[in-house]
């Protein structure tokens, strides 16, 4: 589903240059989960950003299923994120104006891929079914996340990334996210990586890859 | 499609989590829009009413013939031209009274009459037969049949006794004005045989010259491009659409302000909306039509704002012009598309420009960049040392334009540039009178409330350029309104010195009246006047002739004199002059001044320039002999009287009944004075209006950037909460920074209001009317707008302020439980 080769990413500025990704080369099945750690500053999170073509790679290549990443412009960037991945961010990065039920519709229904039954298996799964009407202000943290990991994964995504999704959780309800998390990807047959410092969290995935130095060790 | 559709409901959803700021939003776009539609409106129904005039005047946008000699002239004229091969079409003109009321009566001959002489060949060529055969029709503006009470086909007479043709409508013509068949004219003016002029039509083969056919009793007028009204009314307009312009500016403030913070908040949304697949043009294009659908929206309810104000402003408008300029224009408010779609494409543009940094911020949005909230207050205090520059720069060109510039633009364009240069300058003025008492304090609580204001600086700037805008407009008209006022008062005393005014019927009948007058002992002089309408340096200008007496030698409002100029003036050698002709010719007293008259060249010697206040003319005053000397045809009708005081109303009862002479011949001093007051007062209303709207806007904006600012407030009052100062104190705190930096706004806002006073007085009134007003100081003034002002900052502050004091605890709290 996902296949890296060679991918490197170089940041500059006036004084210094510092090569955060110097030749990364890894993949991830359909269907497999997979954890990303390393340091702080070890590049998991600009490797994450590459892949969603939220940045652009200094050289390399990043394939989704047949669709070579790096060479997409910005349209086309977006349309992978929008119908081919589901992301979800430390600080949850839900949309504030929109009540919980909108939010978790929000992405499919921009993919054109709105699935009313698959949504309310989700709000289930979830655990938000009597929060749907709320914002996100009036959420908690962990609730705030499982929104976000709803809208994620309500476009029925062949990938899922999350960057650090319970760096803002306390153990308990951390767990209780990686938990609907992993039984969700495993339900669509998702491949799923996930970057956290965690390393207990990270033993409860398929295989951990560590990201040291810019490289994968 | 549908996506963006998705994407332009999240992007609304932000307006109706945040309904205050949406309020301020449209606040700032219907204050802008209602403001500039309404002078706008005002404006384009002054320009109708010009229009309509002009196509029955068949005047200046017409060639035309008129009498040398006298007002009119014989028929056979007319004749005379046309079998010498001009093409000519005779006018006549006078006054009729029907039911009390004064009407201007014009007859026309249909067939000749030339084509672009206005909307009246439409009715001659659709309906001649009906217009000429008898019974004929008069052609009558809606307005004046409605003034009547009568309907379409309705007969009239005359209230001497003439019987009018019956009344059709048309739509075009001006009101007041009847228009008919030149034979019925004549008629019912007692004019048989006689013609005011003719209009040219172009002239195609080449007639033989003038003087061949008529000999001097005829002289060509050319066409003018501009109608007199529109010259005269010119200035008036500007004055308008400057009001009109400053409060779509003050408006704008808003929009920006509410726009730029809206959009700060919003950037964490635009980012997300990135990460899950919107593209970057996508985003841009859902976020401009987002703005426009606000800006029509806000336009639409502002357009229905204008007009009502434009109704409500229109009967003053129409009396000014009226007064000042005997414009008629339409009581009844009606504007064309044009209106509607300008005032619409205003708003939308203004709203773009208001939001030009905040889209320019979404198009360069880095999907990437960590949010960070206020970015938008920090980035403005970047930009203080530009803004300083920038204001020098204004003001050296506003000092350049005024010693270059010459015409009336220049002179609003040196305002635009003084009171921009000023606004740019305040916020680098207050950062620095809030550094020096941040420097000098000692107690960290009065440390931390100067460095806190600093801090909500760029935040608030933008709302106290536009108090300091408004607060400047108001001292700066209100001032020269004032001024006017003062000096309007004792110029009337010296210009209106008799007594009792008498324009007699005939010179038979001045006779009978002067012979009368003499027998009464309570009138103590009578001081035979003259005027007469002359062109001096292609200027329309009259004379007047005075009689040598205290009345004048005393009173007259004399600015610049030499010596011994009124008997310079006695002796028929001496003219005055009136400001806005000496300063048009450039006429100093000492110098020449040569008159053109029916005798001859009257070569002049300025004794005095004098004031003439609200007069569009020039003119001059000579000794009453000499006048009657040079204009010996002129009616000798006209004189003032001296009378005792209480003889007056007797006096004029008495005459009236005697030598049945209505208002329009004889009228008092006091009536003429209460009537000169009540234009003044009128043509003021309509700038007292719009100052206290732009004032309102102004305090409409202090509000919403307060209640925007008092949200990202709360992270900076929290800690301070936590460490012990109360609610209460905070909130006190609070009220203390905005107004002290409203009383600082306000303080600079009154020498900028006397500078632009000093403007408008010694600029742009000068290039506008071509006189200078004395420049008084009014403390008292003053400080009632200081006052008001400083109750505008209180209401506005006032909301946020009781809000901090009940905040919940519970709210504060969370600031720390958000803190990441």
């Amino acid at each position: 589903m996902l296949d890296i080769q060679n991918l490197t990413k170089t940041y500059s500025s006036a004084q210094e240059h510092i090569a955060v990704l110097r030749g990364v080369c890894m993949y991830v099945s359909a269907g497999e989960s997979v954890a990303l750690t390393g340091e702080s500053g070890s590049g998991k999170s600009t490797l994450l950003h590459l892949i969603a073509g939220l940045d652009e790679a200094d050289g390399g290549s990043i394939r989704i299923a047949d669709t070579e990443v790096t060479a997409l412009g910005d349209r086309d960037r977006a349309a992978i994120r929008r119908d081919r991945l589901g992301l979800v961010f430390q600080q949850f990065n839900l949309i504030p104006s929109l009540t919980v039920a909108d939010n978790l519709a929000f992405q499919s229904r921009i993919a054109g891929r709105h699935d009313s039954r698959w949504q309310n298996e989700l709000v289930e799964r979830l655990g938000l079914g009597n929060l749907l009407e709320r914002y996100p202000e009036q959420l908690s943290g962990g609730q705030q996340q499982r929104v976000a990991i709803g809208r994620a994964l309500a476009v029925r995504p062949p990938l899922l990334l999350a960057d650090e999704p319970t760096g803002n959780l306390d153990e308990a309800t951390a767990d209780d996210v990686t938990d609907i998390a992993l039984d969700l990807v495993k339900r669509t047959g998702c491949a799923f990586l996930m970057a956290t410092h965690s390393t207990r969290l990270a033993a409860r995935l398929d295989r951990k890859v560590r990201l040291s130095t810019g490289l994968i060790s | 499609m549908k996506q963006g559709c998705w994407i332009l409901a999240v992007l609304l959803s932000h307006w109706r989590r945040h309904p205050l700021q949406l309020t301020t939003l449209m606040a700032g776009l219907i204050s802008a829009t209602a403001l500039w539609s309404g002078v706008e409106a005002l404006n384009q129904q002054a320009r109708a009413s010009y229009d309509r005039a002009a196509a029955v005047f068949g005047g200046s946008r017409t060639a035309m013939l008129v009498g040398q000699r006298s007002s009119t002239f014989s028929q056979q004229l007319f004749i005379d031209l046309r079998r010498a091969g001009w093409q000519v079409s005779p006018v006549i003109e006078g006054r009729v009274r029907i039911q009390g009321r004064p009407f201007r009566l014009l007859g026309i001959e249909p067939v000749t009459f030339p084509a672009q002489a206005g909307t009246v060949p439409a009715i001659g060529k659709s309906d001649l037969k009906s217009f000429i055969a008898p019974p004929g029709e008069a052609l009558v503006a809606p307005e004046t049949l409605a003034a009547l009470g009568g309907t379409e086909g309705a007969v009239f007479r005359a209230d001497d006794g003439g019987a009018l043709p019956p009344f059709k409508v048309q739509a075009e013509l001006a009101p007041g004005v009847v228009i008919v068949d030149i034979g019925q004219a004549q008629r019912l003016l007692h004019l048989p045989g006689r013609i005011s002029r003719l209009l040219v039509d172009n002239i195609r083969n080449r007639p033989p010259p003038l003087e061949a056919v008529t000999g001097d009793m005829l002289k060509y007028v050319a066409a003018d491009s501009e109608t007199d009204l529109e010259r005269l009314t010119d200035s008036f307009h500007l004055n308008l659409s400057a009001f009109g312009l400053l409060s779509f500016l003050v408006g704008l403030f808003i929009v920006y302000s509410a726009v730029g913070l809206a959009f700060e908040q919003r950037m964490p949304m635009f980012r997300t909306l990135r990460a899950c697949g919107v593209s970057s043009r996508t985003l841009n294009s859902v976020v401009l039509i987002e703005l426009l659908v606000l800006a029509i929206a806000g336009g639409l309810i502002g357009l229905v704002c204008g007009y009502l104000i434009a109704a409500a402003l229109l009967p003053n408008v129409a009396a000014s012009l009226h007064g000042l300029y005997g414009a008629r224009v339409s009581g009844a408010l009606v504007l064309g598309p044009e209106w509607w779609i300008a005032s619409l494409a205003m708003s939308a543009v203004g709203t773009l420009a208001a939001s030009a940094t905040s889209l320019l911020k979404v198009i360069r949005l880095s999907v990437l960049a960590a949010a960070k909230p206020y970015t938008w207050q920090q980035s403005q205090r970047r930009w203080l040392g530009w803004q300083g520059l920038m204001a020098v720069a204004m003001l050296v060109a506003a000092i350049t334009v005024l010693m270059v510039g010459g015409s009336l633009i220049s002179g609003f364009a040196v305002l635009a540039l003084l009171l921009l240069g000023a606004a740019l300058a305040l916020p680098v003025l207050l950062e620095a009178v809030l550094r020096i008492g941040e420097r000098n304090s000692r107690q960290p609580l009065v440390i931390w409330f100067w460095a806190d204001s600093r801090q909500q600086l760029p935040g608030l700037s933008l709302a106290l350029m536009a108090l300091l805008l408004a607060l400047a407009v108001n001292v700066g008209v209100g001032t020269m309104v004032e001024s006017f006022s003062k000096t309007f008062a004792a110029w009337l005393d010296g210009r209106l010195a008799a007594d009792v005014y008498v324009n007699a019927l005939s010179d038979a009948q001045a006779r009978d009246i002067e012979a009368s007058l003499r027998a009464r002992p309570e009138v103590t002089a009578i001081l035979p006047s003259g005027r007469a309408e002359i062109e001096i340096g292609g200027w329309p200008a009259e004379v007047l002739g005075l009689a040598d007496h205290a009345t004048y030698r005393d009173r007259w409002p004399l600015l610049e004199s030499q010596p011994n100029a009124w008997d310079n003036v006695k002796a028929g050698e001496g003219v005055l002059v009136s400001e806005q002709l000496a300063r048009r010719l450039k006429l100093r007293p000492g110098g020449r001044l040569d008159v053109s008259t029916p005798t001859g060249i009257w070569s002049l010697h300025i004794a005095a320039i004098y004031a003439d206040y609200g007069n569009p003319k020039g003119q001059i005053a000579v000794d009453i002999d000499a006048f009657r000397g040079r204009f010996p045809n002129l009616p000798r009708t006209r004189f003032g009287l001296r009378v005792s005081p209480g003889k007056i109303a007797p006096l004029i009862d008495d005459m009236r009944r005697e030598f049945r002479l209505d208002e329009s011949r004889l009228s008092d001093q006091s009536t003429l004075k209460l009537e000169s007051t009540r234009i003044f007062n009128r043509t003021f209303a309509v700038t007292a209006a719009l100052n206290t709207f732009t004032l309102g806007v102004a305090g409409v904006a202090l509000l919403t950037s307060l209640l925007t600012l008092s949200h990202s407030r709360l992270p900076q009052l929290a800690p301070l909460w936590a460490l012990g100062v109360t609610r209460r104190q905070l909130a006190g705190i609070e009220l203390l920074r905005t107004i002290s930096i409203a009383f600082i706004t306000a303080m600079l806002a009154l020498p900028l209001g006397l500078l632009v006073a000093w403007c408008l007085i010694a600029v742009v009134n000068v290039r506008a009317f071509g006189w200078r007003l004395p420049f008084h100081v009014f403390p008292l003034h003053l400080a009632e707008l200081l006052g008001v002002a400083m109750l505008a900052s209180l209401l506005a502050v006032l909301i946020p302020v009781v809000r901090l004091m009940r905040m919940a605890p519970a709210a504060l709290i969370r600031i720390f439980a958000n803190e990441r």
